[in-house]
């Protein structure tokens, strides 16, 4: 077995945990955050591991 | 030779056009700001796997050979980081965050044990990722076991901190930057004394590395309000695997957060670290198969106990990761870059777990007894 095959199936497994989450929580494109954190006046909100929710 | 040329050019045209279509369908599909942070996985992904740096490595070859020049690169590269971002975070607070977190026992057995492990695998949070798209298989099974770590140890992570911890402390603004630097060339000389004769100097790769790495650090901070991490990501999509197969969350303080119950519910692609991480997985793919052979070189033959031990291993990647408030990304790099306490003391911690790993990989039958 060469290095493509666990490479390959990586990569289908990504696609295939991409597809099954879009289409079980699908975005909405249209509502969209700034497209740039800095000087958008939003706080950060992402999740992060060395925060801890609130 | 020529023959040659035109058979790789249309698959190198292919992989770069395939790159451009994925960031452009997140950017219409999903939203301009996921497509960037995808851009920017991409870029680290690429530099990562294109240059050969990353963290396990480097601290490998300090450890066995005295060889300190990918330790300076991780230096320098922090070290540009925070002229930045330091002063930055400082005047746009709340638009803007640091990777703050608390010294705790938790956190300081965490990076220990996370030192050790990653030695085991020879990959860190975003070592492993490179490694996963550039075919390593022992980091291809080291993956799934990462990801349910992950979800595993922020599910306990209240308990774990509980145990005792100090408030989150750090530097700030130009101060900041000055005591992060002197840091910084403080454990810099260190290594120069400690390094081999001969080897005691900064390579040109890994002064590239360093420089793109911290202009993609950069980026992810402009673009997502917050510094690069990797673990919180993969525990995310083992919550969402959980929470697909049925699994009850609500008993965790961690995953019954409202804020933690939202990411799960939400898509994937809103999530900054899965943004991140997707996009390194697929920069490194894309460089290993631009690289002519190097998908082609067949996969070592290892005995039962170093998969075992690389379950075992991933698995405590994941969870001690998030006892520690991070990896060496998220806690190390992140952590000390943009002023946190915890970054350093991740730091001492992993590296004295990491000259124990060094011992222990040979012995579960990763690499060949010396």
């Amino acid at each position: 077995m060469t290095r493509r095959v666990p490479a390959n199936l990586a990569m289908l497994m990504l696609v295939a945990m991409i597809v099954a989450d879009y289409i079980a929580s699908p975005p909405n494109p249209y509502q969209q955050p700034a497209i740039v954190a800095l000087g958008s006046g939003a706080s950060s909100a992402g999740g992060f591991c060395g925060s801890l929710p609130e | 030779m020529e023959s040659v040329a035109v058979a790789v050019w249309p698959r190198r045209t292919g992989l770069i056009v395939t790159a451009v279509a994925v960031v452009l369908a997140v950017m219409i599909l999903v939203g301009v700001r996921q497509g960037l942070l995808l851009a920017v996985g991409l870029g680290f992904g690429l530099t990562l796997e294109g240059l050969r740096f990353g963290f396990a490595g480097p601290w490998r070859a300090m450890i066995l050979r005295r060889e300190p020049s990918g330790m300076y690169a991780h230096l320098l590269a922090i070290g540009l980081v925070a002229v930045v971002a330091l002063p930055l975070i400082a005047a746009r607070n709340g638009e803007l965050a640091g990777a703050l977190a608390p010294v705790g026992w938790a956190m300081i057995g965490g990076a220990f044990v996370f030192g050790i492990a990653m030695q085991v695998v020879l990959g860190c949070g975003s070592g492993t990722l490179v490694n996963v798209g550039s075919g390593n298989p022992v980091s291809f099974a080291a993956l799934p076991f990462f990801a349910i770590g992950s979800f595993a140890g922020a599910y306990h992570l209240f308990w774990w901190t509980d145990l005792g911890s100090l408030p989150a402390v750090g530097v700030s603004g130009w101060s900041g930057v000055a005591a992060t630097l002197a840091a910084l060339a403080a454990v810099a000389v260190v290594l120069h004394r400690c390094g081999a004769a001969g080897q005691r100097r900064l390579h040109t790769r890994h002064l590239v590395a360093a420089c793109l790495v911290s202009a993609l650090a950069l980026a992810n901070l402009v673009v997502a309000g917050q510094p690069w991490g990797v673990v919180y990501g993969l525990g995310l999509w083992a919550a969402k695997g959980a929470t697909a197969l049925g699994a009850d969350l609500s008993g965790s303080a961690f995953w019954s957060a409202s804020e933690s119950v939202a990411r799960v519910n939400e898509n994937v692609l809103l999530d900054v670290t899965s943004l991140t991480n997707i996009g390194i997985m697929l920069g490194a793919y894309l460089v290993a198969s631009w690289r002519r052979g190097a998908l082609a070189s067949r996969v070592p033959n290892l005995p039962l106990r170093a998969w075992i031990a690389t379950a075992v291993a991933g698995l405590l990647l994941g969870y001690s990761s998030r006892l520690a408030f991070g990896c060496n990304v998220g806690a190390f790099f992140s952590g000390i870059s943009t002023g946190s306490l915890h970054g350093w003391v991740w730091f001492a911690a992993a590296f004295a777990g990491s000259m124990l790993g060094v011992q222990l990989r040979p012995r579960l039958g990763l690499e060949p007894r010396q």
